[in-house]
């Protein structure tokens, strides 16, 4: 297998020739998931949530690249999927009003972190229950039954169930419009991918019959990528990334092996696009803030 | 009785939905080895799954989600064990957590003497989990009312059917007798026994009431059908094809009792595994054994 590292893979080329709209674009996505996340993780640790939090800090430059690559796709995301939900459009509130438990959430509160859905302004997203994989053959059925391009998140560890392969193999042999998408984290709670196996999802998938690559989450590369790759469907993407937090909760095991988010600001240090992207990272801070605001929370969730 | 037997009006129905409402089928071999018991017609809309139980149901269910109102045949209701999860874990659950719908409509068959894995009757785990409609149909208009249930609701259904009643032509009957000593609750397979089991034990002097259960989940209690005759005779029994702890007769006994004051027995099968040896088959409750068990009930 090919080793993990921040580069795999990447088109350094894409991030200085790319359409500036579009590249903040990406990074505006990216804030708004990362300072959504930091006050959800405030207010996880202040006990004002009615759910257990997945977090997708570290991890959302996947989301907010395919986001624009994918914008006319139906979403199967994974139980991580904050990032997913915010990037295609899902509305904050109701994400802030999911985690609390209120009837104003996505779900009305049932659902909670890893059940989110969105089938409102042009997103149609379908909520995981929370048994890791099970998105993907829901997706190739849903694939098959509507006709429309479909893209199914999930994560190394979902990767190896013996149900994702089927459905996979399934999205081959009906040319199913379907894109695979890996959130490659190296983790499954704790447990790295080389303990659990010795094979490499990129070749179960190329096996298949599938066109399917290895990158890390470079966001110019992804979307890049993506936007070849959904012209030859069925395809597998593995993306390299880096989970911040603890699989559920707000624990933190140490440094991640590369800070996407810090590696993006650098690139737009070289290419001129600094002083904009800060000040859409500053608006989209203020923005969560908001939606954040502790007198606000307390009201809503009444602690 | 008719001509038309329940394998017709299964394919029948089938065609309809998928030649004229967008429908599809998805099964394994579904159109090989007697397009399963010539209950599936040969039209656009069936999809070969590969052998892929587990991913193959979260495939219907995806379907489902997306409209198409997808019917997916278990060819062994064993299987359902491995194809449970989809079903189970997202169809059953989509409509509470998101308030979205995925009606599949899962043609579970069961069948008996074919061993310890193509044998079993599981209808009673599925009406343990919330968001299931489970029935067991034996009979054309049985299957017709069930597909129209399936068609007004919105649920995933789970659809008991019995490899052998497929010849059926007919329709079965409550039965009243006056002087009754016990009601007998006769859910799918055993159906096929219980009115000649009323007979052999009326020989011997025990006078029975029959009453027929197709629907097992929602159960409704219907009080003219089940508990007039239940409180007339006193006693009661339900005979079902499954297992008998924590099975569906135990289930839909209680709930008679409770409704009735009297008492109500259940008869399933042995906790013991189904064998493919004569001896040891552990087949549903046939005539003779229901004899048995009455008589004993009755201490007669």
């Amino acid at each position: 297998m090919l080793q993990r590292t921040p580069d795999l893979g990447v088109l350094p080329e894409l991030s200085r020739s790319a359409d500036p709209g579009q590249s903040l674009e990406v990074f505006r996505r990216m804030c708004r998931s990362r300072y959504f996340e930091l006050g959800a993780l405030r207010a996880a640790e202040a006990r004002q949530l009615n759910s257990n939090v997945y977090l997708s800090l570290g991890q959302e430059s996947i989301a907010a690249a395919l986001s624009l690559a994918l914008a006319e796709f139906i979403i199967f995301a994974q139980h991580r999927c904050h990032a997913t939900y915010l990037a295609f459009g899902g509305d904050p509130a109701k994400l802030r009003d999911e985690l609390v438990g209120l009837p104003s959430g996505t779900s009305g509160g049932r659902g909670g972190s890893n059940c989110l859905q969105c089938h409102e302004n042009g997103v149609a997203m379908y909520g995981h229950h929370g048994l890791i994989g099970e998105n993907v053959p829901l997706g190739v059925g849903m694939a098959l039954g509507s006709g429309k391009p479909v893209v199914c998140f999930f994560g190394d560890g979902a990767a190896e169930e013996d149900y994702v392969f089927a459905a996979m193999g399934f999205a081959v042999t009906h040319k199913l419009p379907v894109l695979f998408v890996c959130e490659d984290n190296d983790l499954s709670i704790l447990t790295n991918v080389s303990v659990r196996r010795s094979w490499s999802v990129v070749r179960v998938a190329e096996a298949l019959g599938m066109p399917a690559i290895d990158i890390a989450d470079d966001p110019w590369t992804a979307l890049f990528r993506a936007a070849a790759l959904k012209q030859d469907l069925p395809a597998f993407m593995n993306i390299r990334t880096c989970r911040a937090n603890w699989h559920v909760g707000t624990g933190v095991d140490g440094p991640p092996e590369w800070d996407r988010f810090a590696l993006v600001k650098d690139a737009f240090a070289r290419n001129g696009l600094v002083a904009k992207a800060n000040v859409l990272e500053a608006a989209e801070k203020v923005a969560m803030e908001q939606i954040w605001d502790n007198e606000l929370l307390r009201t809503l969730s009444g602690k | 009785m008719g001509q038309r037997t329940l394998a017709d009006t299964i394919r029948e129905i089938t065609r309809n939905h998928l030649e004229h409402n967008n429908g599809l089928l998805l099964g394994e071999s579904i159109t090989a080895v007697g397009w399963v018991n010539n209950t599936v017609p040969d039209c656009r809309g069936i999809v070969e799954l590969p052998m892929t139980d587990v991913a193959g149901a979260g495939i219907a269910v995806g379907a489902a989600l997306a409209g198409r109102r997808p019917i997916f045949v278990i060819r062994f209701q064993d299987f359902l064990i491995l194809n449970g999860s989809p079903l189970i874990y997202y169809a059953a659950k989509v409509k509470e957590l998101h308030g979205s719908t995925a009606p599949v409509f899962v043609r579970a068959i069961a069948t008996d003497n074919l061993g310890p894995v193509h044998s079993g009757v599981l209808h009673s785990i599925f009406m343990h989990f919330p968001g299931f409609r489970v029935w067991a149909p034996m009979t054309p208009g049985e299957y017709e009312d069930t597909w129209k249930d399936y068609l007004s609701h919105d649920d995933p259904m789970i659809v008991s059917e019995y490899r052998l009643s497929y010849a059926t032509t007919g329709e079965y009957r409550d039965r009243r007798t006056d002087g009754a000593e016990i009601t007998l609750f006769a859910i799918s397979s055993p159906r096929l026994e219980v009115e000649k089991a009323s007979e052999i034990l009326s020989t011997r002097g025990i006078k029975s009431n029959i009453v027929h259960i197709v629907r097992l989940k929602p159960f409704d209690i219907d009080e003219g059908r089940m508990l007039e005759p239940l409180r007339a005779s006193k006693r009661g029994l339900v005979i079902d094809s499954g297992h008998e702890i924590a099975g569906a007769g135990r289930s839909i006994a209680y709930e008679l009792s409770s409704a009735s004051g009297c008492r109500v027995n259940a008869l399933g099968l042995k906790d013991a595994t189904k064998c493919l040896s004569a001896p040891l088959r552990n087949a549903a409750p046939d005539a003779a054994r229901i004899v048995e068990t009455v008589t004993a009930l009755l201490q007669r």
